[in-house]
């Protein structure tokens, strides 16, 4: 184990990557010798060449039209988009290439190589382009898998996984909690399953679900609720596409509550989609209505960044409010 | 196979900046001194003269000016972004400021313009007051935008500047849309679009240079080449050197000019649009430029050589400008001393109305999503 914040694990699991399979490429904007804006892909040029790791164009259609191409040929390519708001350019290559190729030819080609990495999230006064939580945009597309890591070892674990996975892959990284999220990770090759939420602590009288860098909000919310003699089970869902309904369903249908938080506007944001499934199959064990605690349904504000975001008090009002119902 | 990315950037030295071979001559009736004509006059100060001529001694001391308001202006935003009065992402645009102010000069007030997130020397080119844009950056009530963008969405209804845009590429488009109302109303106006280089890469680019040019739209499409786009060279990216050439594929005129040299940025923006607006043809113009600091505030350039960086210091268009108005006798120290004295109590006045300014309502978060 070493001690990595969470973009050396990143670097880490690309490292591993490229060094366990040929097939892997990783581009985009400055991603070369520069190692990319957060430098996630530092050094990789310099030990697996030009290449292998490679700067590309200002063309993020360009870019993820390019990766499908190697990807239907066998490639594994590790496409970055730099932040997450510049993903909409590559939208129709994602949404109509990527994840329909290979339904739309019969099973005949794929793209199962393609991991499209990208930082997403606020928190760092970023203003409207450098802040949002598109993850809800994607997930209305079969087809696609979506991944989102809370901490350094979930990040290296599911990027492994991410890439080596036969389905493409959007892996979008917390960039709030690029450098400020440490902790130990193996140095050596090791995979966390994709599709699986994990249960970071038991608890008995509402489940809380989040993802990605809201977990933590989530868990300093449950620790307070702790002090007032509130039991939080809090789920990981890791996986946005496919989403692991078991878990939580298990996990409702123990206590009874469920709030789910995540940093993207609340209308059309993936919590709707939880919630719908769960009421559907928890309906008679539910004790409160489920409830969200998201990004206010405005573009993501400059000014004010502390009361759009779904905060540690705004999480622990309502998991009072659940209880109290 | 994939670009070397990983080279030291090229350090082809910029122009040299030819010093002005006139000696003023004071004309007592006018009180502007006019640059005599010496014989051994280069072309390209023969059409100088010509534009000295043209805007006077007021107007062009005017554009200095505005150009040191832009460069004091930046530099005080880069110490109020280190001392987190400003927030968000903020690009600054000390180096180039003689592409917005030729071009501020050449155009009618209500020709359209719109720019990238490198936004602060339009905003006030075009008549913007520090005070809104400092606020802006600020994130308050009293900001261009009501501190709901900050740095890289500046805006102004009154100056018909239809913003900085954050996504690269983003503003082309739209800038076309603006074109194609001007021509559908037969307003007379001309639609600028401003972008870098690096934007040219980007499927916008050519599907609305393509559009003007079928449509015969009254819009220019100005490329910034700063030479980098972000830390990547203009030459590992673009199929081409020149990149005005790009306009070859549209059937449209493509042309450059110096981008540090105001005087020229004037005249080839002057003429472009008058033409433009005439014959609702489109162009492609680029702007040879340079930024002097990183791409961002928080970016170091350390991807450019220092000989690179120095070459093009010494080319600044704010000393470059300074230096013709001296040789012509319409500005000597003092003079811009005093102008440099007043532009920076403009801009220290602009920190303080910010810092003074309410900060935004909680209302404000959520007004103006919709009607
Ligand atoms: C669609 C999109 N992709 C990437 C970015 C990140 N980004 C911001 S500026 C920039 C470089 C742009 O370079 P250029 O067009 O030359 O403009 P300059 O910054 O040099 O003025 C990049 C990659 C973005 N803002 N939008
Ligand atoms: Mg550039």
């Amino acid at each position: 184990m070493t001690e990595m914040n969470l973009l050396q694990a990143i670097n880490s699991a690309l490292d591993i990557a490229m060094a366990s399979d040929e097939k892997v490429l990783c581009f985009g904007e400055d991603v070369g010798g520069f190692g990319g804006v957060f430098r996630a892909t530092s050094n990789l040029q310099k030990k697996y060449g030009k290449n292998r790791c490679f700067n590309t164009p200002l063309t993020e259609q360009g870019i993820i039209g390019f990766a499908n191409g190697l990807a239907a040929q066998g490639q594994s390519p590790v496409a970055e988009i730099q932040f997450a708001d510049y993903i909409f350019p590559a939208f129709d290559q994602i949404v109509n290439e990527t994840a329909k190729f290979r339904y739309r030819s019969g099973n005949q080609f794929n793209v199962a190589g393609l991991t499209i990495r990208t930082p997403y999230g606020g928190g760092i006064s970023g203003g409207h382009y450098h802040s949002q939580s598109p993850e809800a945009y994607f997930a209305h597309t079969p087809g696609l898998k979506i991944v989102v890591p809370r901490n350094p070892y979930q990040a290296k674990g599911l990027l492994l996984s991410s890439i080596r996975d036969q389905n493409p892959v959007i892996f979008f990284e917390p960039k709030r909690l690029y450098r400020a999220s440490i902790g130990d990770v193996p140095e050596t090759d090791y995979e966390l399953p994709l599709g699986e939420a994990e249960i970071v602590s038991v608890g008995s009288d509402i489940t809380v679900i989040a993802w990605g860098a809201q977990m933590e909000i989530v868990e300093k919310a449950g620790a307070m609720a702790g002090e007032e003699r509130i039991s939080c089970e809090i789920i990981d869902l890791r996986s946005i596409l496919p989403w692991d309904v078991q878990t939580v369903e298990n996990s409702v249908k123990k206590t009874g509550r469920l709030l789910i938080n995540h940093e993207a506007p609340k209308t059309g944001g993936f919590a709707g989609e939880i919630a719908a499934t769960i009421q559907e199959r928890c309906f008679l064990y539910l004790e409160s209505p489920i409830c969200r605690v998201a990004g206010l349904d405005t573009p993501y504000p400059l000014a004010l960044e502390k009361e759009y975001t779904p905060d540690v008090f705004k999480t622990f009002e309502a998991i009072k409010a659940a209880m109290n119902y | 196979m994939a670009e070397n990315s990983s080279k030291a950037p090229k350090t082809s030295k910029p122009k040299t900046v030819k010093p002005v071979q006139t000696k003023p001559k004071r004309n007592r009736q006018s009180k502007t001194t006019i640059p005599a004509k010496t014989t051994k006059t280069s072309q390209l100060s023969k059409q100088l003269q010509q534009t000295l001529d043209e805007l006077g001694k007021e107007v062009s001391i005017e554009m200095m000016r505005m150009m040191l308001l832009i460069r004091r202006f930046e530099e005080r935003t880069t110490e109020m972004y280190q001392q987190r009065k400003i927030g968000g992402f903020c690009h600054l645009y000390i180096g180039e400021e003689a592409i917005a102010v030729g071009t501020a000069w050449a155009k009618k007030p209500d020709d359209y313009l719109v720019t990238s997130y490198r936004d602060h020397g339009f905003a006030l080119a075009l008549g913007m007051s520090p005070n809104e844009c400092m606020a802006e950056m600020f994130g308050k009530v009293t900001g261009c935008a009501r501190g709901k963008g900050g740095s890289m969405h500046f805006f102004s209804k009154e100056k018909n500047f239809l913003g900085g845009h954050g996504i690269v590429g983003g503003q082309i488009p739209v800038g076309t849309g603006a074109g194609f109302r001007a021509k559908y109303l037969g307003t007379d106006q001309v639609s600028l679009v401003f972008f870098g280089e690096g934007a040219i890469s980007q499927g916008s680019f050519h599907e609305s240079v393509n559009l003007a040019s079928i449509w015969n739209l009254p819009c220019l499409y100005i490329i910034e080449n700063n030479r980098y786009g972000m830390g990547t060279d203009v030459s590992r990216v673009v199929s081409i050197e020149e990149l005005h050439k790009r306009a070859t594929a549209f059937s449209i005129e493509g042309l450059a000019m110096d981008g540090m040299d105001v005087f020229e940025c004037y005249r080839v923006m002057k003429d472009q649009i008058e033409k433009c607006r005439k014959t609702s043809r489109p162009a492609l113009i680029e702007a040879k430029t340079y930024r002097f600091r990183g791409h961002s505030v928080s970016d170091p350039g350390k991807y450019r050589s220092k000989i690179e960086l120095q070459a093009y210091k010494d080319a600044d268009p704010i000393n470059r400008t300074r230096k013709t108005l001296t040789e012509v006798g319409w500005l000597n120290d003092e003079d811009f001393k005093k102008i440099d004295k007043e532009v920076k109590a403009i801009v220290i006045q602009s920190i303080k109305f910010s810092d003074e300014s309410p900060e935004p309502s909680l209302e404000e978060l959520t007004q103006h999503v919709y009607s």
